[in-house]
């Protein structure tokens, strides 16, 4: 977990599709209330930038979001999350882990 | 600084294509300042290039390293104990530093992963533009420090062409005249009177048209 989405990187989010991730949520404070003035905002632009990457390399630009909300809305916090991974359900396993999934049974097999 | 863009993640793929195990050799010189071939763009490339080989079931092994500057032999060094080792080094540097390192490290396929630029500046965050061609022979003294041989289209020496109109240059609305704003500049500075000087004709042996350039400095060689 991050303190601030000011502080992700692009090769972050990427390193969680590495490590298995089938899909990314960032949440972020609503634009316009950080308290570093653009770190949401910068986290937007990369998290635009990594949906380009992910599209383009055949993984799905969709597996990676930004949602804002603000720190007292916990509910608001749990409807993003479960939509979220609704969302990355309905997707299914990530290319990757199709791949890894392969091998992993041809192993076993 | 040098300036440059990424090349696509598919050409770079196409390139790496025979390979199992590369290096990925960034530079904290130019290409870090303009967000193109620094440390970040190392592990954003690597990543980008495991995960969509992995997709592929056919992975790739990578070195990732950044060097101080690729375009200094004593900084190639960092790279010694990796380019002869894996099969091929993909460098985000300039095309110098590309080049640099394909002259150090002959036995291994050196590649390039950007499209090297210009000579330019950051106007704002994201945007660069070109300022200078390296002609050889600058004469910013006399035009107000705007340069018409990389500001105007047509690099010419004595005021605009017919293509000028309301300070945009004909090769796209996007471009200004270059002499106009030299114009603009020698007003705003008291200095019209430099327009009227006649420039002697151009020698551009001191640019590429002499062929490859080379400085030497007795004065710096040991």
């Amino acid at each position: 977990m991050l303190p601030c989405t000011g502080r992700i990187e692009e090769a972050i989010i990427l390193q969680a599709f590495e490590g298995g991730a089938d899909g990314v949520m960032v949440v972020g404070c609503l634009e316009g209330d950080c308290h570093y003035l653009s770190g949401n905002i910068r986290a937007r632009a990369r998290v635009q930038r990594v949906s380009d990457i992910l599209e383009s390399i055949g993984i799905g630009g969709d597996r990676v979001r930004m949602y804002n909300l603000s720190a007292g809305e916990g509910a608001k916090f749990a409807a993003y999350a479960n939509e979220f991974s609704e969302h990355i359900d309905q997707l299914g396993p990530s290319i990757i882990n199709q791949v890894r999934n392969t091998k992993a049974e041809q192993v076993t097999a | 600084m040098i300036t440059g863009t990424p090349k696509p993640i598919d050409e770079i793929l196409a390139m790496l294509e025979p390979y199992k195990r590369i290096v990925v050799a960034g530079c904290f010189g130019c290409v870090t300042v303009c967000r193109v071939g620094g440390e970040k763009e190392v592990q954003v490339l690597s990543s980008s290039l495991r995960l969509a080989r992995e997709a592929k079931d056919n992975k790739l092994e990578i070195k990732e390293v950044c060097l101080e500057r690729q375009c200094d032999p004593e900084y190639l060094e960092a790279l010694r104990p990796y380019a002869e080792d894996y099969d091929a080094v993909l460098s985000i540097a300039c095309g110098a530093g590309i080049q640099f390192v394909a002259e150090k490290f002959q036995k291994t396929p050196v590649l390039p992963g950007i499209n090297t630029g210009f000579l330019g500046v950051t106007e704002r965050q994201g945007e660069w533009a070109e300022r200078c061609q390296g002609c050889g022979d600058c004469v910013l003294h006399l035009t107000g420090g705007i340069c018409p041989v990389s500001r105007c289209a047509k690099s010419l020496f004595h005021g605009p062409c017919g293509g000028s109109a309301k300070g945009i240059c004909e090769v796209s609305p996007d471009v200004a005249c270059g002499w106009q704003l030299i114009i603009d500049r020698l007003k705003a500075l008291n200095q019209l009177e430099n327009y009227g000087k006649l420039i002697p004709y151009k020698g551009w042996s001191t640019s590429r048209d002499g062929g490859p350039r080379r400085i030497i400095r007795e004065d710096m060689t040991l």
